[in-house]
């Protein structure tokens, strides 16, 4: 290989640089995130349980609302049959944010956790706010 | 081959870093363009195409003019050409990354880009021009790349290379009728709804696209020692001037069509870029600057012993580059938008950063042309 | 002159029963299949005999309709869909509003119509046309025909290149130049609808919102003496009742795309 010794270097600092994301994060510790359930409509529902179930909810919801979004937005399909045979009303902002009504304490717990900071669902739509119009 | 454009003279690299600034002026402007949305732009409500959507219509055209050196060299074994087809497709491959980028700075949300891909929709132009627009780049990057590392070897390029030869040619008339057909087939846009879009985009671009080119290959002339031949210089000046008439012509039926009909919608665009609607008449000398220069062109080259002296080609060139840029790259698609649906008139200015990024993407055409240049020009001087 | 609630809840209750059991569980597992294309009903994966049978429609009674009732329609559907106002005409959203009888019916105005029709505010919006040409020219089927008529808006996958606008012959859609929550600053937002995000388009979409809940248009539901909404597909609607018995307008009808917002004169 013509100019070796340039070469080599050069490629061993791109794959370094490149790289630096993953090995300065290595052998930290971070603890993982406990995206809090305390809010005034949870508290109220006799039985605890999301549209789905819990674990299928936390690997799939990001999938699970591309799926919702398209039903209501394209296909008007505002009504959601779940697998125990509840029926809840698509929306986002109207369903699921109304009973996770803490989404700082929920939402972004774990978005910031997983490195997905800030999912820009929130540019469009909006965050529960309380009765100050703080958001939540 | 691509090192050869890593030697120069001090004269290169400072055009070369002269080129970088105008490119990081622009760039940042697209930074500050893409945090705070497009209303940086002049653009409005009403004129929702500005400068970019303009600049992308001409420069398709710039790139669909190589095929009139394409044609008469493979199609017709016009053997005078032989020297400076490259520079033509070549020029092609700038145009079209520029055409590219426009539509890139233009787009309110470029990260979702793709779903132009995702979700394709073949009832939309858009969805045909994108794929014309990138199959012309590729075909002249193989075509042109190709070409010159077989003459880099002194071997004649490889056969297979032929089929895409054959195959830029009606490509090339397809990228500037595809671009008309975003136009042309609007309901409400009168000045658009015409059924010679596609032609007159034609005969503009084989009037841009062969004039600058006939600018550049005399500027390479000049500042190097490549030699591009005086014939065919004169045979792209008379393709240049053609067409040009054919434009003028084109034009002129637009008129007609318009004004003999007397109906009010088909005349209304017309109106505001040559004459002002309501008051407003901020075109009206472009309009006709425009057609003076176009006009004064042609009679250049129409005289032989005026087309054959390089000053006067010079400013034939410049004047009939300048005409079609006013008339496809301002009036057009501005005119197209004046008056708006409901009969108002809104003008259009376009503020510092919209002309610093369309600047940056000049500058990014400049860059790339200039790279390719003086790679075909270094290769001919190592064989020579 | 408002809709008739008794038979509009029965068409929604009916729409709503054929969308959500018949096929609604099945589709969620084809996602994709119903995105209609304009000119092909439904789209691909529905069989016509399944459509709803219905056909969105409004009409305006221009005499009735004055400064006040433009001001109020306005009011509510810029609260109810979050519509930024900026004070400057460049970055203008707008989904309804009012504008003179020349504006809204360039290209087709009669001179020598009645003075007082001549000052009255026509009520615009998006025609919802049974041929929008801004569907056709869409490279990413952003905005797209519903079954039922309405051209709707998905704001996930526009990209901006604003065609639409340019193929729009009415002048019905806005696009977002800046961050819309700049212009909503210091207002009452809805917190049950979005706003938008800079750099999409936007534009009237019938409150669809709305009608997949039963519920009509909210401009019509401020002004039901102004504005009646109803189904053109059913002979015995309301709405075909009063396009029986008036004289209506429809804007452009010259260039086929069959406005189905219909002035009443």
């Amino acid at each position: 290989m013509y100019d070796a010794n340039k070469i080599i270097p050069g490629l061993v600092i791109f794959v370094g640089l490149m790289t630096v994301p993953i090995w300065s994060a290595m052998g930290r510790v971070v603890p993982p995130p406990k995206p809090k359930l305390d809010t005034p409509v949870i508290r109220e529902l006799a039985e605890k349980k999301c549209v789905e179930g819990k674990e299928f909810m936390k690997s799939s919801h990001m999938q699970f609302l591309i799926t919702w979004r398209d039903e209501a937005l394209r296909k008007g399909k505002r009504v959601y049959i779940n697998s125990r045979g509840q029926k809840y009303y698509v929306s986002l902002q109207n369903t699921c944010m109304k009973c996770h009504s803490n989404k700082k304490e929920f939402c972004d717990r774990c978005h910031n956790y997983a490195g997905v900071e800030d999912p820009y669902c929130w540019e469009c739509h909006l965050a529960p706010r309380d009765a100050k119009g703080n958001e939540l | 081959m691509l090192e050869k454009a890593l030697v120069g003279s001090q004269r290169y690299w400072g055009w070369i870093i002269f080129l970088l600034a105008v490119i990081g002026v622009g760039f940042a402007c697209w930074i500050y363009q893409l945090n705070y949305g497009l209303g940086i732009t002049g653009m409005s409500r009403d004129i929702s195409w500005g400068v970019y959507i303009a600049q992308f219509t001409y420069f398709v055209g710039v790139a669909a003019g190589a095929v009139m050196l394409v044609i008469p060299k493979y199609l017709h074994h016009y053997q005078k050409y032989a020297n400076i087809v490259i520079f033509g497709e070549f020029l092609a491959i700038a145009a079209v990354v520029m055409c590219l980028l426009f539509i890139i700075v233009d787009i309110g949300q470029p990260q979702r880009m793709l779903n132009v891909l995702f979700y394709p929709t073949p009832n939309s132009i858009l969805f045909w021009d994108m794929i014309v627009l990138n199959g012309y780049l590729a075909i002249n990057i193989i075509v042109g790349w190709n070409s010159l590392l077989a003459e880099r070897k002194h071997v004649p390029p490889p056969a297979w290379i032929k089929p895409f030869i054959y195959l830029s040619i009606p490509w090339a008339i397809s990228i500037h009728t595809v671009t008309a057909f975003l136009y042309a087939g609007l309901p409400g846009r009168h000045l658009w709804l015409t059924a010679i879009m596609a032609p007159r985009f034609l005969a503009s671009a084989f009037a841009a696209g062969p004039s600058l080119l006939i600018l550049l290959l005399l500027l390479v002339k000049k500042l190097t020692r490549f030699e591009p031949g005086e014939e065919a210089i004169q045979s792209v000046a008379k393709t240049v001037c053609y067409a040009q008439i054919a434009n003028m012509f084109f034009l002129a039926l637009e008129f007609f069509t318009a004004f003999y009909s007397n109906i009010p919608g088909h005349m209304s665009g017309l109106k505001y870029l040559f004459f002002g609607l309501d008051g407003y008449h901020e075109l009206v000398p472009w309009m006709w600057t425009s057609i003076t220069f176009g006009l004064f062109g042609i009679l250049l080259l129409l005289i032989p012993p005026l087309r054959r002296n390089h000053t006067f080609l010079v400013v034939a060139c410049a004047s009939i580059f300048f005409s079609t840029w006013v008339d496809k790259g301002v009036g057009l698609v501005i005119g197209g938008f004046i008056p708006n649906p409901l009969e108002q008139v809104t003008e259009y200015h376009p503020t510092f950063p919209e002309i610093a990024i369309a600047t940056a993407i000049w500058a990014i055409g400049a860059l790339i042309l200039t790279i390719l240049y003086k790679v075909v020009v270094s290769v001919r001087q190592e064989n020579a | 002159m408002s809709m008739d609630r008794r038979e509009f809840i029965k068409i929604a209750g009916i729409s709503a029963l054929l969308g959500i059991t018949g096929k609604g569980a099945f589709e969620l597992l084809r996602p994709g299949d119903l995105d209609a294309f304009e000119g092909q009903e439904g789209g691909a994966g529905l069989r016509k005999e399944d459509l709803p049978k219905i056909r969105w429609g409004m009409t305006i009674d221009v005499k009735k309709c004055d400064g006040q009732v433009v001001q109020k329609v306005r009011g509510v559907c810029d609260y109810l869909h979050n519509i930024p106002h900026f004070n400057n005409k460049k970055d203008e959203v707008k989904w309804i509003w009012g504008d003179t009888y020349e504006h809204a019916f360039a290209d087709g105005a009669n001179e020598y119509i009645d003075d007082a029709i001549k000052e009255l505010p026509f009520l615009l919006l998006c025609n919802h046309c049974d041929h929008p040409p801004c569907v056709r020219v869409c490279p990413t089927r952003a905005t797209f025909k519903r079954p039922d008529g309405i051209v709707a808006m998905d704001y996930h996958r526009c990209i901006g290149c604003r065609f639409c606008m340019a193929a729009c012959p009415f002048g019905s859609r806005s696009f977002n130049w800046r961050d819309p929550r700049e212009g909503l600053k210091g207002r009452k937002l809805n917190p049950e609808f979005p706003t938008r995000m800079r750099g999409v388009v936007e534009k009237c979409n019938f409150c669809v919102e709305r009608i997949d809940k039963g519920q009509i248009p909210a401009c019509a539901e401020a002004a039901p003496e102004v504005m009646t909404f109803g189904n053109l597909a059913d002979p015995n609607s309301n709405i075909r009742q009063v396009l029986r018995v008036r004289t209506s307008l429809r804007r452009k009808i010259e260039l086929g795309t069959e406005p189905f917002v219909f002035y009443l004169v």
